[in-house]
Order: C-alpha cells, then sequence, then structure tokens
C-alpha cells in the first residue's frame, strides 16, 4: 500500500468488503480494478450520460465523477447486484421484453434509475418517466422501447407485491 | 439429456429478443472497451493543436520523467517497424503518428505508454511539440479551388473492387470527382416551363457511440491478436497484415459486442497504432478514447448540395442537375466511395429523363469524416427533399401529389440506368401520407403558435460488390453453431442469422449459438456497414445452412433412412457414429452480380443488388416568439423487403430517426480556426428522452426482396432518409419560412422569422 491510499469498508452488493483506494481513483475505478465489476462504465466522463451510474446508500450516483474514497461506510449497489444469476429483477424482464435496448452500454444505467423512479412512484406517468431517465443517454436511441419497459416493470411490480 | 425437437418453420419473422439480451440487462456482456490483459499498458495520445503545420521538434524530456511512464513514441519509432506507415480503404493516405506535418487540429502526433492510465495522460500533457503553421483550408466549396492544398500527392489504396478506378494525382484537394450523365439536361432545360435552382448546407456531426473508439494488441513479435471495437474486422486483418508485410493468418482481429458504431468504427481507427506500439513494446497496449477524442477521429461529412430543377407545366420534372461537396477532412477515410454511391442517388427517388451529376469528395484541415448512418444520404434526401417540397408549393402542387407525379417506380431506370426492382418508394410515400391523414382537414395553430406538417422520401443504393462467407456447424446433438464476421454492434444480428439459420435447419432460433468475429475462426466478411448484412451476410448464412442441410440428408440416406424422413438430427448422428459424435459443416458465400459505373457517364445496368427506402411525415407546432419547435407527430415507414424480427426492425427505424432528429435539430461541431470548440455532452447535445416526439410510429411497408433471404434486406439506415427534409417542410408549411441549412435550431427559426418580416436580428 502506498502512502496515499487510504482503507475503506463498505457494502458492496450485500457483502461486506475493505479494500485500498488512491485518492483519485473515482467509483467507477473501484469498481471495475478492485472487484471486476464493469456494469458501471464511463462513457462521457461528466456526469451526463448515466453509463457509469452506481447506488450508493440508496441514491443513483455517477461513478465516474463520484470519489472512491466516499464509498467508506456506505452501502453500493451496482447492476449485477439486481440478479444472482438465476432469476432476473423485474425492472430486467422487462427491458428484456419490451426489446429496450440496443448496443446494451447504457442499459444498466437506465435499469439502476428505473428502478429509483418505481421505489418512489410506482405507477408513474410518461412525465415522471421522462423526468427520472432525463439523465441517462441512449445513442441507439431506445427511449420509445425504454419508456414501454419502465410501464411494464411498474405492472410486474405490482403483481409481486399484491 | 436435453431434447432438440424439430419444428416445422416459422423462425423468420419472429419477434424473439436478442440472444445476448440477458447479459446486456446484467452488465456482463462483453465489449473491449471493459477488457484488460495481464502486463498491459495503455497508450495516451499527444494530438497535434495545429490545423496545419510543419512539425518542428518534438520534446519529450519533461513528460519521460514523469514517474511510471514506460515509452513515448513517435513517428520515428514508428517507421523503424513500419517503414510505410500510411493507411486507409480508399487512399493510403493517413500516418499512424503524424509524419513531418499535421494535417488538423486533433491529429495524433505521440503516444505516451504506462500502466497506469492516469500517468500517461498527465505525461502526454506535458509533451511540447513545435510546429511552424501553415495555411488551412476548412469549407469544402473553397478546397476545390484553394491554392491551399492539403495533401501533396495523393497515394490511391486499391484495395476495394468498386475504388479501383482512384487516381493518385498531384496538387488537389479533390480527392474524387464522380461524375453522372444521363439524356440531355441542357436540352431539357431549355425548353422547361419552369427552372428552379437551391442550394442546401449540412454540418459536421459524429456518431459518439457510448462505448469510445477502443483497442488492444498483444504480441510475440512473429503473430499479434487485435481485440478491437471494430465494425470490419476482415478489413482490419487485411490492413494490418500489409502494414507489417505479415501473411493474413498472423494477424488475429478479435470483436466481440460493440457498444454503438454508426459507421464510425470502420476500417482502420486504432487498430494500426495499438498494433505499432505493441510490437515497439512487446507487451499488449490498449488505446480507450475519452469522449472528447471522439471528437478528433472521425465525422459525418458537411456537404453543400446545389441542386436545379426543370419541371413542365403538368408538374413532371424533367430534368436535374446535382453538384454536391463533400468535406472530407484531412484524411479520406471512406469519403470517396460516400461520394460515388451516394451521389448517384442525388437526384432522389423520381423518374427523370435528363441527368447531370458532379459529386465531388474534398480534403479540408478538419478532422475526418467518413460514414454514419447513410453514407452520404441523409445529406442528399435533405436537399433534395426540400427542393422538391418548394417546387411543388411554387407551382401550388400538393406535396405529396408532386411526389406522386414524379416518383420512380419498378421496371424505371434509375439515375444510373439500372431498372428499379423492389424499390418500395411510392408504398412508402403512400403509407407515411396514410399514417398522418395527409388529406384530411389540419389544424393550423392559433394566435403565437403555428402548426404545420411536412412529408419526405429517400433511398439508397446497398454497396456493391461486397463479399460475406459464413459457416453452420451442426453438433451431435443438432444443436447449431453459425460463424459468422457480422459485427453486433446493437443492430440485432446475432438474432436475425441465428433465425435464417433456425429457418433453414427448423430448430428453434434460440438454439443456434453465434460465434463472434475472430479472424482465426469466423470467415472473412467485407464489414459491418451500409445495411449490408442482412442481404450479404443473410444469404451466405442461409446457403450454409442449405449446405449443412443438404449434408444431413446424405447422412440420412447413408444410414439407411428413407426420402424425408422426420428423424430428429441426434439420432443421425448416432446412427452414424454410435454415439453422440461428430460434426457436421456447412459453407456459404455471396458476392452479387455488379457493372461499375460508367466512368464517363456513371452508367451501370446493374449498379446494386437491393436499394432500401425511407419516409417520414411529422406534425410540429412552432412557437412564433421564440422559434422554439415541438414535434407532435412523428411517421417513419421503411421498405425492408420482409421483417425477419420485426420487434428489433421497429427499434432500428426509431432509433435510427431519432438520431437523425439529433443531427436535424441541435447536434453540430462547432470550429475556430480548425478547433472543435464543443467536443463534449455538455456542449453539443444529442437526443435524450425529453426530445422524443411527442407521438412515434414506425412501421414497414408490406414487401418481398426478390433476391433477398426469405425476402429480407438492410433496414439499419432507412429511418434516417427523411427526417431532416420532413421537419424543414414541415417549419415552412406552420410559418412560411425555408431554412436551408441544418441544425434547424430556435434561433434559426426565429431569425428567419424576423428576416421574413423585414426585421433581421443582429448578428
Amino acid at each position: 500500500m502506498g502512502p496515499m491510499k487510504k482503507t475503506i469498508s463498505f457494502q458492496l452488493n450485500g457483502r461486506p468488503v475493505t479494500v485500498d483506494v488512491a485518492p483519485h481513483h473515482t467509483l467507477v475505478e473501484l469498481l471495475q480494478n478492485e472487484f471486476d465489476l464493469f456494469g458501471a462504465r464511463e462513457s462521457c466522463a461528466q456526469g451526463l450520460c448515466g453509463c457509469c451510474t452506481a447506488v450508493v446508500n440508496g441514491e443513483a450516483v455517477s461513478g465516474c465523477l463520484y470519489l472512491a474514497s466516499f464509498v467508506d461506510g456506505a452501502t453500493v449497489e451496482t447492476v449485477e447486484g439486481l440478479s444472482d444469476g438465476a432469476k432476473l429483477d423485474p425492472v430486467q424482464e422487462a427491458f428484456i421484453e419490451a426489446g429496450a435496448f440496443q448496443c446494451g452500454f447504457c442499459t444498466p444505467g437506465f435499469i439502476l434509475m428505473t428502478k429509483q423512479l418505481l421505489d418512489a412512484h410506482p405507477a408513474p406517468d410518461d412525465d415522471q418517466i421522462r423526468h427520472y431517465l432525463a439523465g441517462n443517454l441512449c445513442r441507439c436511441a431506445a427511449y420509445p422501447e425504454i419508456v414501454k419497459a419502465v410501464k411494464l416493470a411498474a405492472s410486474k411490480r405490482q403483481k409481486v407485491a399484491a | 439429456m436435453n431434447q432438440i425437437t424439430p419444428i416445422r418453420s416459422g423462425q423468420v419473422g419472429r419477434s424473439i429478443p436478442r440472444l445476448e439480451a440477458t447479459s446486456k440487462v446484467t452488465g456482463r456482456v462483453e465489449y473491449v472497451h471493459t477488457m484488460r490483459l495481464p502486463r498491459m499498458l495503455t497508450a495516451k495520445l499527444v494530438r497535434s493543436t495545429v490545423a496545419s503545420g510543419r512539425i518542428k521538434s518534438i520534446d519529450i524530456e519533461a513528460a519521460s520523467k514523469v514517474p511510471g511512464v514506460y515509452r513515448i513514441v513517435t513517428s520515428e519509432d514508428i517507421v523503424k517497424i513500419i517503414p510505410h506507415p500510411y493507411y486507409g480503404p480508399a487512399f493510403h493516405d493517413q500516418p499512424i503518428l503524424a509524419i513531418d506535418k499535421v494535417h488538423y487540429v486533433g491529429e495524433p502526433v505521440a503516444a505516451v505508454l504506462a500502466s497506469d492510465p492516469h500517468v500517461a495522460e498527465e505525461a502526454a500533457r506535458l509533451v511540447v511539440v513545435d510546429y511552424e503553421e501553415l495555411p488551412a483550408v476548412f469549407d469544402e466549396v473553397e478546397a476545390q479551388k484553394s491554392k491551399v492544398v492539403v495533401h501533396e500527392q495523393l497515394k490511391p489504396a486499391g484495395t476495394f473492387p468498386d475504388l479501383k478506378h482512384l487516381h493518385g494525382v498531384r496538387d488537389t484537394n479533390v480527392a474524387l470527382d464522380f461524375q453522372l450523365k444521363r439524356g440531355d439536361s441542357g436540352k431539357a432545360f431549355a425548353e422547361a416551363d419552369h427552372v428552379f435552382e437551391h442550394t442546401f448546407k449540412t454540418q459536421q456531426v459524429l456518431h459518439v457511440p457510448l462505448e469510445p473508439y477502443v483497442s488492444i494488441a498483444e504480441t510475440n513479435g512473429t503473430s499479434m491478436t487485435i481485440h478491437t471495437a471494430s465494425q470490419s474486422p476482415s478489413f482490419v486483418r487485411l490492413e494490418i497484415a500489409r502494414l507489417l508485410g505479415w501473411p493474413e493468418n498472423r494477424v488475429r482481429v478479435r470483436v466481440p459486442f460493440l457498444g454503438g458504431g454508426f459507421g464510425g468504427k470502420l476500417y482502420i481507427k486504432l487498430e494500426a497504432l495499438v498494433a505499432a506500439l505493441s510490437l515497439i513494446v512487446l507487451r499488449p497496449v490498449k488505446i480507450s478514447l475519452t469522449m472528447e477524442e471522439q471528437f478528433y477521429t472521425l465525422t459525418k461529412h458537411a456537404s453543400t448540395f446545389r441542386i436545379k430543377s426543370a419541371v413542365n407545366k403538368d408538374g413532371k420534372v424533367t430534368a436535374r442537375e446535382c453538384e454536391v461537396w463533400w468535406n472530407g477532412g484531412a484524411y479520406a477515410d471512406i469519403g470517396p466511395r460516400i461520394t460515388q454511391k451516394s451521389g448517384f442517388t442525388a437526384p432522389g427517388p423520381y423518374d427523370i429523363d435528363n441527368i447531370k451529376i458532379d459529386s465531388y469528395a474534398l480534403y479540408t484541415n478538419l478532422p475526418p469524416a467518413g460514414a454514419l448512418r447513410g453514407f452520404g444520404i441523409p445529406q442528399l434526401v435533405w436537399a433534395y427533399e426540400s427542393h422538391t417540397d418548394l417546387i411543388a408549393r411554387a407551382l401550388g402542387m400538393d406535396p405529396v401529389e408532386f411526389r406522386r407525379e414524379n416518383i420512380l417506380r419498378d421496371g424505371r431506370p434509375q439515375a444510373t440506368g439500372t431498372i428499379v426492382k423492389d424499390m418500395g418508394a411510392e408504398a412508402c410515400l403512400e403509407r407515411a401520407a396514410q399514417l398522418i391523414n395527409w388529406t384530411a382537414p389540419f389544424d393550423r395553430g392559433k394566435g403565437t403558435i403555428k402548426r404545420g406538417r411536412g412529408i419526405a422520401v429517400g433511398f439508397k443504393a446497398s454497396i456493391s460488390p461486397t463479399t460475406s462467407v459464413a459457416v453452420v456447424n451442426v453438433a451431435a446433438d443438432g444443436s447449431a453453431t453459425l460463424f459468422c464476421g457480422t459485427v453486433d454492434m446493437g443492430q440485432g444480428s446475432d438474432t436475425a442469422m441465428a433465425q435464417l439459420v433456425a429457418e433453414v435447419l427448423n430448430i428453434p432460433a434460440e438454439l443456434v449459438h453465434v460465434v463472434h468475429s475472430d479472424t482465426d475462426i469466423t470467415p472473412y466478411d467485407m464489414a459491418t456497414l451500409g445495411s449490408r448484412s442482412t442481404f450479404h451476410m443473410g444469404l451466405a448464412v442461409k446457403r450454409a445452412a442449405e449446405d449443412a442441410k443438404a449434408k444431413l440428408e446424405a447422412m440420412a440416406k447413408e444410414v439407411g433412412l428413407p426420402p424425408g424422413s422426420n428423424v430428429p438430427i441426434r439420432e443421425l448422428f448416432e446412427r452414424k457414429y454410435k454415439m453422440q459424435a461428430g460434426t457436421v459443416v456447412g459453407t456459404g458465400d455471396y458476392i452479387p452480380p455488379y457493372v461499375p459505373p460508367d466512368h464517363s457517364n456513371g452508367q451501370s445496368d446493374n449498379v446494386t443488388p437491393f436499394w432500401m427506402v425511407g419516409a417520414t411525415a411529422v406534425e410540429i407546432e412552432i412557437d412564433t416568439e421564440t422559434g422554439h419547435m415541438r414535434i407532435e407527430r412523428m411517421i417513419n415507414v421503411a421498405d425492408v423487403g420482409r421483417a425477419i424480427n420485426p420487434q428489433i426492425v421497429e427499434t432500428q427505424l426509431s432509433g435510427a430517426a431519432i438520431m437523425q432528429l439529433g443531427f436535424t435539430t441541435t447536434e453540430k461541431m462547432e470550429f475556430e480556426a480548425g478547433q472543435v470548440t464543443n467536443a463534449s455532452f455538455a456542449d453539443y447535445k444529442i437526443p435524450g428522452i425529453q426530445d422524443l416526439p411527442d407521438s412515434m410510429t414506425s412501421v414497414v411497408v408490406d414487401a418481398n426482396q426478390h433476391n433477398g433471404p426469405f425476402g429480407a434486406k438492410g433496414v439499419g439506415e432507412s429511418g434516417t432518409f427523411g427526417v431532416s427534409p420532413a421537419i424543414a417542410n414541415a417549419v415552412e408549411d406552420a410559418i412560411g419560412v425555408r431554412i436551408t441549412s441544418l441544425p434547424i435550431t430556435p434561433e434559426k427559426i426565429y431569425r428567419a422569422i424576423r428576416a421574413a418580416q423585414n426585421e433581421p436580428l443582429e448578428d
């Protein structure tokens, strides 16, 4: 461990972890370099595209701007934490059924933001959907299908809850 | 044991989810972006800060002292291992790193290698390059006659059959001058009742795939593997082997999934540089561009199009003259193909007897331009469909009726003389008009909010002649594996190709495994571009599957089964090999018939194996106090032949239309002295979810491409064709002003409103 590094501990997708981080490393670098989690990806590097989305203490953040050392003591969730491999999250299922992606590079960010939206608004209208997903960009522009997927996910979650 | 039950058919036409859907929603899909290798170094690039200049010196002293820097490489190091380090699909004009001169702001001059990307980045900033600045030229029309010459000598590549005619010339910026003449346009103009002439311009924009350009090379000095986000792995192998003087089989090019491509990740981008760097240091080297660096890599041609039509009193277009200037930037990339292949469709999908086309590919000192979702077609449709609308209005004719009067129908010759077949321009126009209720009364708004509507239709010839080869393996349990070089960059090609195999073999498409591009394993494919794969690779795949099927039938005969017996494939293998063993290998290839355009007049009996068509209709409202435009409805209609996967086709059409909506309303690269000044998503606005039209419908017309696989043809670009002119036509319909240059911004609309009121705003 170099002199500049700091040891941090946090909950990652439900498991406690401890790791050394450099002060200039971002959350994306931490997830990729130390944990081989590649669902959060840096694209625009300005917090404008949402490809790097991760959830820290229940709030979505731009992992390309969020410094790694700030997650000390926090809970961190990434797209990899949504499913155990056997069963997908209803939001993931909805994105598949609605065909709501093409290249898939932005998809983890959209899925995590959709979960945030549905946690706050279980039956969102079009304006709420557009508002919550305004910070996620999809260059393939699967937006019409994404709107359908969000609505489908909302009905799937309501069925699970019922 | 997992039973693979034969099914009758119906795999083509099923909307199955993408085969890789689960790995995409779980974030576990493989991209080169997320790939890393042991002992890998990262390279960061030092880029030119001047648009044209001679390199006087490169000072690497301060940069070398940064702790952790492994090596700094300039062209001096490159030429030691590659004596002639120039590449390109049309001209061998682009150096791996700048040699003596730089030709645009952002051109790579040096590479800094380090294990830690942050170290490489910091050191790259400390490299000092001293330039003697030289005069530069930026405008495409000016470049045609300018004394400022971007390259002293042009060196044609001679790789592709359709570009064999390029000449090595000196002291000109014209890389290609394509000419087409049909009939006698001079005579028709002299006899015309009406003559209309307009000039339209498009701006420089770019692809910005969210996975930026990225390549990794690893080598032991005698063979090399390149992992790259490329749409053209076979071309990369060919070009790297040529540069290194190696046989092709010592270069392996691997492509997993792409995080978007749109024509940017074609031919060679970073591959030659990572190959050279890895040979120099004998360690794996990765270059992963930042979003900003994409603005210095490849763009879409800005263009100027002067279009002139002769029209008789009945509203029939009798002649059309087209002059198109394509701003190719500092390196030709595939601009010459765009200039020719798109150039010959410049008069539009109209039946016009007398035609003259001049289409010029120009070098300038801007970032290079290449293919972007349409290979030049959207620039042309923008002009000819705006022009067509202006003529209809001037004649007092309904814009749909005027188009109907002139539309090019099957059985009639296109400008090249090729008789069109399965070209659904009329069907798409009629369907778009019907879906937008063109003949119904229309609410024109009130007060300061004005409403309008517009329609446009465009077409494209598939790029020809190009080759695809495919292999289908059938395993002893009856499952099938497809080896094909088509790159899935989001268009769903893996799934569509699996459906073709499944249709032939009568198995569910979900049971077909598609092996991604790996030139050690997958056979040659020209590239994933120009909406060519469904047709060209689709036919190769279908033939490979049919070959496998024929071999299975021969095996059935061999083991004594009567013809037409319905024994599961698994049992065939068991009967022949006495256990679950063996493999049946089917192969197939495809290259379409083609007659190159005659060099004196551009005429050809068979210029393309198929045509694609896209039409768009929109309803908009404009706030005349602000110039703000809202798109209330957008209808996109395309002729894709028979849709192999209707759900994916619909997404392709709407995705293409929304992308083109960005190029129409917000996207523009801004330059100052050749330096792009808005190289980030903060300043270069691509469409987000808030920018969607209020309502959007994307449909295909009922069609069958007679020579396509199960009636199918390409779809990736068609949704872009009609968007820009449909919107400009709707703007004029709403407020009576005509916008002739893209993008159509609120400011531009408001300025046009004020100018029309004789109260122009100051600049």
